[in-house]
């Protein structure tokens, strides 16, 4: 398995109080598999997503990505993962305003020690990957936002990441663009990429190939999306799964 | 908090955070000169200060020149410990027969007179004039480098019988409306007349001791003189070359010990002194301004450290959301540390670079004044590394905080801040 996390679990403290955010997940997710994350707001997914993504450490429980304990790591080290193995795609794109595309997609390799002809090379590639070849000179306020979004996912992509991670990605998309976007998630998983997004929107989530229902910081149900046109999958299931 | 693993990644990410932070600089500019304000007036004066410094110093020196580098000085004094500390003045002042034989016990001294320098007020008929009077012997000529230019020098004859004969430099000359040509004419000497035998030429001009003061000198036979004022005296030497100097002093000493009769452990009671004490002294001296400057220097660059801090705290909590995404993608804390870091220091550079463009502005000023005498002023190289080491310092000790800071922060966190 490429991820497993076992018996997670995430504690908050907020003044006294003591919110449990996670309440004992355990998630297996393969190579090349493409996962949606559902639930409310305040079910867990993205205290779930930050701990996937190497952003956060569970308070108990581990975490193994690619036979690699990540629990025990220090900062240092989950910034070395998170450089190399996980590529973030955020709702509200998250480019620094006074880059131009290139420079935003080379960001990651900065952190990498790469040099600067091979960083504009790989980031040249990635744009032209997810189709914004001649878009690269252009600062995000010269971006529409389905370009903006395709330069975030750029970002991502351009250190190869083991899983590409991506919290509501069509969350501040009008549905036409929010198409483009998932249509080339869908192309990159079919070229093997393993990708796991988080969404409340029944059609994105119609996408993936196996969609979570999280509540109350556990996992409500685990199951396969039948193949079917987007839109029509199954509405997800209160019955099975693992509560 | 560990440092990249490769040195090369390490520089490449060093390089990167120059760049990226001429670029924060550059976005922000007019922000940034306000900033660093305080840098670039501690540099500008440290620098302008040195500059004068080494104005003044290259003045002196050239005086010290003129004066003469062989030249020593024998003077009376009270040492600083034992029996003779409190003695009575008699048994310290100098008198003019302990020189006698001097030059024969004394091989590497070429020259000596024995001196006794006084004021006085010379006058001719209704005019009078506040003058040095001066008893010399024939080799102080040779001593001071000074000759008769009119008229002639002392005889043998009237220095050994202590006739009442003088000579003066034109400005005595011109200011007590004497003629032209005053050989054989009077002045008044303390109640005593003295006729000119001769015109002595003036002292070198000194930059920093007035020469104006010191030309107005009246010159009499030693013994003349030593007669009227019995003193006090003291005498000067020339050794045969400047590099015997310290030989010179060294016999002059050995020699006065024995003449006065001071015991093997018992300290001088005189000094024997070549002109380079002075200038070390002038050289304490101007470390000691240098000092005081860059203690001044040192509060404005506080205060501009602080300021510094400040904007670069105010940077960190405005790129709160970057920082948050740096993180994401891979930036380990080391990095964002090295960045604001380099930020800062960037900063304080650039204030220091600003600050050593005003301080050559200021020298140049100072130099094109001709009163200031500081013609010879410049900023040497080492005030120039000194203020941007300086300048980093301020950025790395007060950019410190602030860097830990943007390092520590959670990046969860970061993503969220609006």
């Amino acid at each position: 398995m490429m991820i497993r996390l076992e018996n997670v679990t995430k504690v908050y403290r907020v003044g006294v109080e003591r919110i449990h955010a996670l309440n004992g997940i355990s998630l297996e997710v393969a190579e090349n598999e493409y996962l949606a994350v559902m639930g409310p707001s305040g079910s867990g997914k993205s205290t779930l997503m930050n701990i996937l993504g190497c952003l956060d450490r569970p308070t108990s429980g581990t975490y193994q990505l690619d036979g690699k304990l990540l629990t025990r790591m220090g900062a240092g080290g989950l910034a070395s993962i998170r450089n190399q193995r996980i590529g973030f795609v955020f709702q509200s794109f998250e480019l620094l305003p006074r880059l131009n595309a290139l420079k935003n997609v080379e960001l990651p390799l900065i952190y990498s020690g790469l040099g600067w002809y091979s960083r504009r090379r790989r980031a040249r590639a990635v744009l032209e990957r997810v189709g914004l070849t001649g878009r690269m000179k252009h600062r995000p306020n010269q971006l529409s936002g389905g370009e903006k979004q395709r330069v975030a996912i750029a970002r991502a992509l351009i250190v190869n990441p083991r899983i590409l991670l991506a919290d509501e990605p069509t969350g501040n998309l009008d549905s036409r663009t929010s198409e483009e976007i998932l249509a080339l998630f869908d192309q990159l998983h079919r070229q093997g990429q393993t990708i796991i997004m988080v969404t409340h929107e029944e059609h994105v989530a119609g996408h993936s190939k196996r969609i979570v229902q999280m509540k109350d910081g556990r996992i409500w149900s685990d199951l396969p999306r039948h193949e079917g046109p987007p839109g029509s999958a199954d509405s997800a299931g209160g019955e099975g799964g693992s509560p | 908090m560990k440092l990249p693993r490769l040195p090369l990644a390490f520089v490449r990410l060093l390089i990167q955070s120059v760049f990226l932070a001429l670029g924060q600089i550059w976005a922000r500019k007019g922000r940034s000169v306000l900033t660093t304000i305080g840098i670039v007036i501690g540099v500008a004066s440290v620098t302008a200060v040195i500059a004068a410094l080494t104005g003044l110093r290259a003045n002196v020196l050239a005086d010290f020149e003129s004066i003469g580098a062989n030249k020593i000085f024998v003077i009376p004094d009270w040492p600083d410990h034992g029996p003779r500390q409190h003695a009575p003045w008699k048994e310290i002042m100098l008198w003019p027969e302990q020189f006698d034989g001097l030059l024969e016990h004394c091989p590497s001294v070429q020259h000596f007179s024995r001196i006794d320098h006084s004021g006085t007020t010379a006058r001719r008929g209704e005019d009078s004039l506040d003058v040095q009077l001066i008893g010399i012997e024939p080799p102080w000529h040779e001593i001071e480098n000074r000759f008769v230019t009119a008229g002639r020098p002392f005889t043998l004859i009237e220095h050994s019988a202590a006739r009442a004969v003088c000579l003066i430099t034109a400005q005595v000359r011109d200011k007590l409306r004497l003629d032209r040509d005053c050989i054989g004419q009077r002045i008044i000497l303390r109640n005593r007349s003295f006729r000119i035998v001769g015109i002595i030429e003036p002292a070198a001009a000194l930059g920093i001791f007035g020469g104006g003061q010191r030309s107005q000198e009246v010159f009499i036979p030693f013994r003349t003189s030593y007669k009227m004022s019995g003193g006090p005296i003291y005498g000067i030497a020339a050794s045969r070359s400047p590099e015997l100097s310290e030989e010179a002093q060294a016999e002059l000493r050995f020699f006065l010990r024995r003449q006065r009769r001071l015991q093997p452990g018992e300290p001088d009671t005189f000094r024997a002194e070549a002109i380079q004490k002075y200038i070390q002294a002038f050289m304490g001296m101007a470390i000691m301004i240098t000092l005081i400057a860059g203690g001044i220097v040192g509060i404005s660059l506080l205060v501009g450290g602080v300021g510094i801090m400040n904007i670069m705290l105010v940077s960190v909590s405005e790129r709160t959301r970057e920082i948050g995404l740096r993180k994401a993608v891979g930036a380990r804390p080391s990095a964002i540390l090295l960045q604001f870091l380099v930020e800062a220091v960037v900063l304080c550079l650039i204030g220091g670079l600003i600050g050593v463009l005003i301080g050559q502005g200021l020298t140049s000023a100072m130099a094109a004044i001709p009163q200031a005498k500081l013609h010879r002023a410049y900023i040497p190289m080492w005030a120039i590394g000194l203020s941007f080491g300086f300048s980093a310092l301020v950025g790395i000790v007060f950019g410190m905080f602030p860097a830990i800071k943007a390092a520590r922060l959670d990046p969860i966190e970061a993503l969220r801040h609006e």
